[in-house]
């Protein structure tokens, strides 16, 4: 008895297109076709063809006008330190120095207080705290750029400038971080207001990441007498991967950002170990110096500069993304 | 029997760790409200004093008059956000519609992934792009490829919240149309699509609250413009751009005009925010 109904359900010989689960991929299968579900189905498509042609477009686009300076300077324009328009001469190592070395810094703000925040959120907060409290924060990542920048230039700028730097030389003005001239405007600005800036993307990520990992395991560790704190790192431990690619992402973020490091980072091509010095990122100055290049040289290194960035936070975001999908979404 | 519980000094030691790092992971939480209420303190304070009926209806005027607004900025960015949408809603919309009803095949995940990977490329490459898809073969800057640019950096947004606010609709709908023998197209346009629409809408207002901000794209596409243009043709005024130059500007009154540029932008897009809220939180009302 038990047997057939098994058999049954085993084997089903119902008619074709009468499956057992009328599921949308089922359907299609079925031989009698409706020509509007052909067209709408290859309407879609085109679309998706679309967006995933644009990246490779993007590439394209970009490669085509760039090339005069690729051909000019090949690999020797990653490591060029000089950038003279007016001799036609175009390295690009002080704009991919100061876009890493202010997105590291930043990293180095936002990372412990991202975490401190995803912690606070998923672990401690209790929820009629934790929703406004996210909210609050996704906040800062709705800020446009530029008001950043605006912010920065009269607000940051002037306060970095009067209490921050002056007591730092001070100080510790024998190390070469802290050496120079206290102008306000430098590396220790970009960072700051790029830490601000990735702090949302990055905290709320790695409470996603930390709330995904099961219940189970804090109970487990509470159980054999773990204090909160060393179940929570232990919870840290299992969503490492996840933090990585939120950190990823966030880094990604700040090597892309334009508008309010080009407005405080002093935008000269330096390199400078001090943080008080003016540097220039590659974002910065694609932005200053797209509409006044006036040779056809200068607009294709120009957009070199755009390629090499292009490529990087693809880099960095495929990354971040494998890690934050994998601990999200994988067995975790 | 009795057990007795003898803390040691390694017990203390422990709750004494936890203790304060906890109190530190909180105090982030404090630290990362600071510049938020920073900046909403010095935008409101500073860009207060022009903020009348004048600087939504009057033209910029020139360096040391007193006086005038930024009309055609504001309408120089709804013109580049409506350009924007124009191009990339469609290509969003559809491409989400793809995916979730099309898209559980590896060419579906691969869109997936690239889509992810758009929306981490940075807008200023989406500028440079623009320029060489529209500025080099029109010869001049235009609103046309400012727009081309916003809706390079909307299409992820919109695409991904079309896709996920679909499959969150009930498989059942799906069967319930397809039973009473409405083609699939249908089912998906007429049922599916109008379920998952107020989602879709939320998806949309994000996406335009996004580039209704980006300054970064338009300073080689659409450039920006003293005088009042409206035409896709020419260089267009964006209220991001306008905040650029005047917070630059060596002029005090640009300055503080550049700080009400910056107050009417993010009025413009708290206000956009606050509709998803209203749109979303009706949308949990209704389950």
């Amino acid at each position: 008895m038990l047997l057939v109904i098994l058999q049954g359900e085993i084997s089903p010989t119902v008619g074709r297109g009468g499956g057992a689960i009328p599921r949308a991929s089922a359907l299609k299968t079925s031989p009698k076709r409706n020509l509007g579900d052909v067209v709408f189905k290859y309407t879609t498509l085109m679309f998706a063809v679309i967006v995933l042609s644009l990246i490779l477009l993007m590439a394209y686009e970009m490669y085509v006008d760039s090339k005069p300076s690729i051909l000019k300077f090949g690999w020797g324009f990653l490591t060029g330190t000089t950038w003279d328009p007016v001799q036609e001469n175009y390295g690009a190592l002080p704009f991919v120095f100061g876009t890493m070395a202010s997105s590291f810094l930043a990293l180095l703000i936002a990372l412990p207080l991202s975490l401190g925040i995803a912690v606070f959120l998923s672990e401690m907060a209790p929820s009629w705290l934790e929703r406004p409290l996210s909210f609050l924060i996704e906040l800062l990542a709705g800020i446009p750029s530029i008001v950043y920048g605006l912010w920065g230039i009269f607000i940051l700028v002037p306060w970095i400038r009067s209490s921050i730097e002056p007591p730092l030389s001070g100080y510790l003005g024998s190390l070469p971080i802290f050496r120079g001239a206290p102008y306000g405007f430098g590396m220790l600005a970009a960072g700051l207001i790029l830490s601000v800036m990735i702090l949302p993307i990055v905290a709320s990520i790695s409470r996603d990441v930390l709330k995904a990992v099961p219940q189970s395991q804090r109970e487990a560790s509470l159980a054999i007498g773990a204090t909160k704190w060393e179940s929570i790192r232990l919870i840290l431990k299992d969503a490492r991967s996840g933090i990585l690619g939120a950190t990823l992402l966030g880094l990604g973020r700040a090597i892309g950002e334009t508008m309010a490091v080009t407005m405080v980072i002093g935008n000269r091509p330096t390199i400078s170990a001090s943080l008080f010095d003016p540097g220039y990122t590659m974002a910065s100055v694609i932005a200053n110096e797209f509409t006044e290049a006036t040779t056809s040289m200068y607009i294709s290194a120009l957009i070199e500069i755009a390629i090499l960035l292009f490529l990087i936070t693809i880099i960095v975001n495929m990354l971040a993304r494998l890690l934050v999908w994998s601990a999200t979404r994988g067995k975790l | 029997m009795k057990t007795v519980f003898a803390p040691t000094l390694r017990y203390y030691r422990r709750k004494l760790t936890g203790g304060v790092m906890l109190t530190l992971s909180a105090l982030s939480a404090v630290v990362a409200l600071i510049p938020l209420l920073l900046i909403f303190f010095y935008t409101i304070s500073q860009g207060f004093d022009y903020l009348n009926l004048d600087f939504f209806i009057k033209m910029p005027k020139p360096v040391g008059e007193v006086g005038g607004g930024m009309a055609n900025a504001i309408v120089g960015t709804l013109v580049l956000v409506a350009t924007g949408s124009v191009i990339g809603l469609p290509i969003g919309i559809f491409t989400g519609i793809y995916l979730a009803e099309f898209g559980n095949n590896k060419f579906g995940s691969t869109v997936r992934f690239m889509t992810d990977v758009l929306s981490g490329v940075p807008s200023i490459v989406a500028g440079v792009v623009a320029y060489g898809f529209v500025v080099i073969p029109m010869k001049h800057f235009s609103a046309l490829a400012g727009g081309v640019a916003l809706s390079i950096l909307m299409i992820p947004t919109v695409t991904r919240t079309t896709e996920e606010m679909i499959r969150l609709v009930p498989h059942s709908y799906r069967e319930a149309g397809l039973a009473l023998g409405i083609p699939q197209w249908k089912t998906t346009v007429q049922i599916v699509l109008r379920t998952a629409f107020p989602g879709i809408v939320t998806g949309i207002l994000l996406a335009i609250a996004r580039i209704a901000g980006e300054t970064a794209p338009l300073l080689f596409t659409a450039l920006g413009n003293r005088f009042w243009s409206t035409s896709l043709d020419q260089p267009i005024a964006s209220l991001t751009v306008f905040i650029y130059d005047y917070a630059k500007a060596p002029f005090e009154g640009w300055n503080k005009q550049a700080w009400t540029a910056a107050l009417v932008l993010i009025m413009l897009i708290s206000i956009l925010s606050l509709t998803v809220r209203i749109v979303t939180r009706s949308r949990y009302a209704q389950r």
